[in-house]
């Protein structure tokens, strides 16, 4: 052992409390999703290659039936979105399950900070790093299929997009407690919601096209009513194939946000609770 | 008194689920624990595996409830007060694989001391400090992904340490170390204890010499019982009276141990199978009953190889207590 003289001095460390101390946890576990992911390049060939080719496949078959043209914006801007569903579900729903069998989840319990800074870490640095992707899918897309864009509002497509993040992360926050709770096999609840949701959100056509009532009952997931609200705002026909109105799906969306960051506070709580009273959900199996 | 950790009659039961038409099985992992530690002190808890000892930390530690009696840390009920006790504790067990693999051993641990509230400036200079104590400060950028098992386990090491703790609680931290590297941790913890009157170690092993060298008191648990606490020379003297012997003999042919265990004056005895012979460990309650012993070991024709009078060790202490080896507990053999 070297020179341990300036580590085991007598002098108490200075601790920040309060909100410093869930900014720190907040950015501190908002690191390895911005820092560490970029490590791995394969991202570049799964996140963004293979998206690529579903979209392809899309604006293909619309190209062939003589759809309107604007479908293929509505599949480029659907692909692109597709990559924050996709991180939402194996990155945040999921998460706080890897993080039990890996260990992590017993020492962010033990620690002083809040599992909601931890949560909200999760979720900051994963939209971060999804958008880098989401970017590269809209670019590439809209490059090699001459995507035309008619913005109506910067500022509304720019609080919808925001809107969208908080209610979509939101649910990841709320569902990762829940998968905890639910399930040992959070793998397989991942894959089950996978399918579906690309199909009930509209990712690759306008969600008009269901019924009303199929429609209402998939704007529960927030990514239905952002991507419907996006689509009106930056292609001229959109609003004639927009569910409801922009308004309308605002409105929603800040519903949606409070429900679901309301409803992850109170699972955390609950799975605290639960964890410490019966001892088995911080046990990892290794 | 000064105490940085109290338990009064702490009790843990688990439920362990069985099918669903079945009713839910009891597991008594702790019963009626008093343990006091006091501020400055090195604990040390030993046991065998499934003794208790993970869930007693868990339970000082926060991360579980007990279902009867009540603890304290730091002077604070861990069930009323967990949030004040969690800034004050920090823990570390062996073999975990916290962290993140893409992570660099810095950024990994960076990340945890933020978690504390660490200043990074600070946390960054002490991370460095730190790794260079246990040898690894070649690995600061070194992705933990890329590290062996012990280095990792330096690298929890560094993190329980990391936060500046009150009291801190190491599970079993020498578990997968080499002989060098778990004697340089051993060092290390000694010296950070001895440093600082304020800062308090409880410390699990089943490791005895562990136990024996490093800790200023010993709890020796089994079963969720706390069978005996002292210091480890008063649990070794008492057994100063009785008379330990080690005999390695020919294999026993046939002959029953239980002849053996019923002479009079011998406390236990514990057979370990060797390569060609077998080794015989006896507590006496006196020297002359060895006499009786190889009588009756003579008579058999067993033929003596070896023999030799030992000092008491704490394995000595476990035994006498238990009326078996760690090692036997382990197994679950008689």
């Amino acid at each position: 052992m070297n020179d341990s003289a300036a580590v085991l001095s007598p002098e108490r460390l200075k601790k920040a409390t309060g909100f410093l101390l869930f900014l720190k946890t907040v950015i501190a576990r908002a690191y390895p999703r911005v820092i560490g992911a970029q490590r791995e390049k394969s991202w570049m060939f799964f996140d963004v290659f293979l998206p690529m080719l579903a979209v392809s496949a899309y604006v293909f078959v619309y190209r062939a039936i003589n759809a309107p043209e604007e479908y293929i914006g509505f599949v480029v801007v659907g692909g692109a979105m597709t990559a924050f569903w996709l991180n939402v579900l194996w990155s945040m729903s999921s998460q706080l399950y890897w993080e039990k069998e890996q260990g992590n989840l017993a020492l962010y319990i033990m620690a002083p900070n809040s599992m909601m800074a931890i949560l909200l870490g999760m979720a900051l640095g994963g939209m971060l790093m999804t958008a880098l992707r989401a970017a590269a899918i809209l670019i590439l897309g809209s490059l090699l299929f001459n995507v035309q864009y008619q913005v109506v509002s910067f500022w509304q497509l720019f609080i919808v997009f925001i809107l969208t993040m908080v209610a979509l992360y939101g649910m990841g926050m709320m569902s990762a407690s829940l998968f905890l709770l639910l399930s040992r096999e959070a793998w397989h609840l991942a894959n089950l919601a996978q399918e579906p949701i690309y199909l009930v959100s509209g990712f690759y056509f306008p969600i008009k096209s269901f019924s009303f009532w199929v429609a209402a009952a998939a704007s529960i997931i927030p990514l239905t009513l952002g991507l419907d609200a996006m689509r009106q705002l930056v292609f001229p026909s959109g609003p004639t194939l927009g569910f409801l109105t922009v308004t309308i799906e605002l409105l929603i969306l800040v519903i949606l946000s409070l429900v679901f960051l309301i409803g992850a506070r109170y699972m955390l709580v609950h799975l605290e609770k639960l964890a410490i009273r019966e001892g088995r959900l911080t046990e990892s199996r290794r | 008194m000064n105490l940085a950790i109290r338990t009064d009659k702490l009790g843990r039961i688990y439920k362990i689920r069985g099918g669903k038409k079945t009713e839910p099985r009891e597991l008594v992992a702790l019963r009626d624990v008093n343990v006091e530690i006091k501020r400055g002190e090195l604990f040390g808890l030993l046991g065998p595996n499934g003794a208790g000892k993970t869930t007693l930390i868990k339970i000082l530690t926060t991360l579980l409830a007990p279902t009867s009696g009540t603890a304290w840390v730091a002077g604070l009920d861990v069930e009323k007060e967990p949030a004040r006790i969690r800034a004050r504790i920090n823990m570390v067990s062996g073999g975990e694989s916290s962290g993140y693999g893409l992570l660099t051993v810095r950024e990994n641990l960076w990340m945890f001391s933020q978690f504390y509230g660490l200043d990074s400036g600070l946390a960054n200079q002490r991370i460095k400090q730190l790794l260079e104590v246990v040898g690894m400060g070649d690995r600061l950028n070194t992705k933990s992904s890329d590290l062996s098992t012990g280095l990792r386990q330096k690298m929890n090491i560094v993190r329980g340490f990391l936060t500046d703790p009150e009291v801190l609680f190491l599970d079993e931290p020498t578990l997968g170390l080499d002989v060098g590297a778990a004697r340089d941790v051993r060092k290390f913890i000694r010296q950070w204890i001895d440093r600082d009157s304020t800062r308090t170690l409880l410390l699990t092993t089943h490791y005895m010499v562990e136990a024996d060298e490093l800790c200023d008191r010993v709890a020796i648990i089994n079963e969720g019982r706390v069978l005996a606490c002292d210091t480890p020379a008063n649990l070794r003297h008492s057994l100063q009276r009785d008379a330990i012997f080690r005999l390695e003999v020919s294999p026993l042919n046939g002959m029953g141990v239980e002849s053996l265990r019923s002479l009079p004056g011998v406390k236990q005895l514990i057979l370990k199978e060797k390569d060609g012979s077998v080794v015989l460990e006896f507590i006496l309650t006196e020297e002359p009953v060895l006499g009786a012993v190889v009588n009756t070991l003579t008579v058999s024709d067993i033929q003596i190889l070896n023999l030799e009078k030992r000092e008491p060790t704490l394995e000595d202490v476990f035994v006498d207590l238990v009326g078996r080896s760690m090692a036997e507990v382990e197994r679950g053999g008689e």
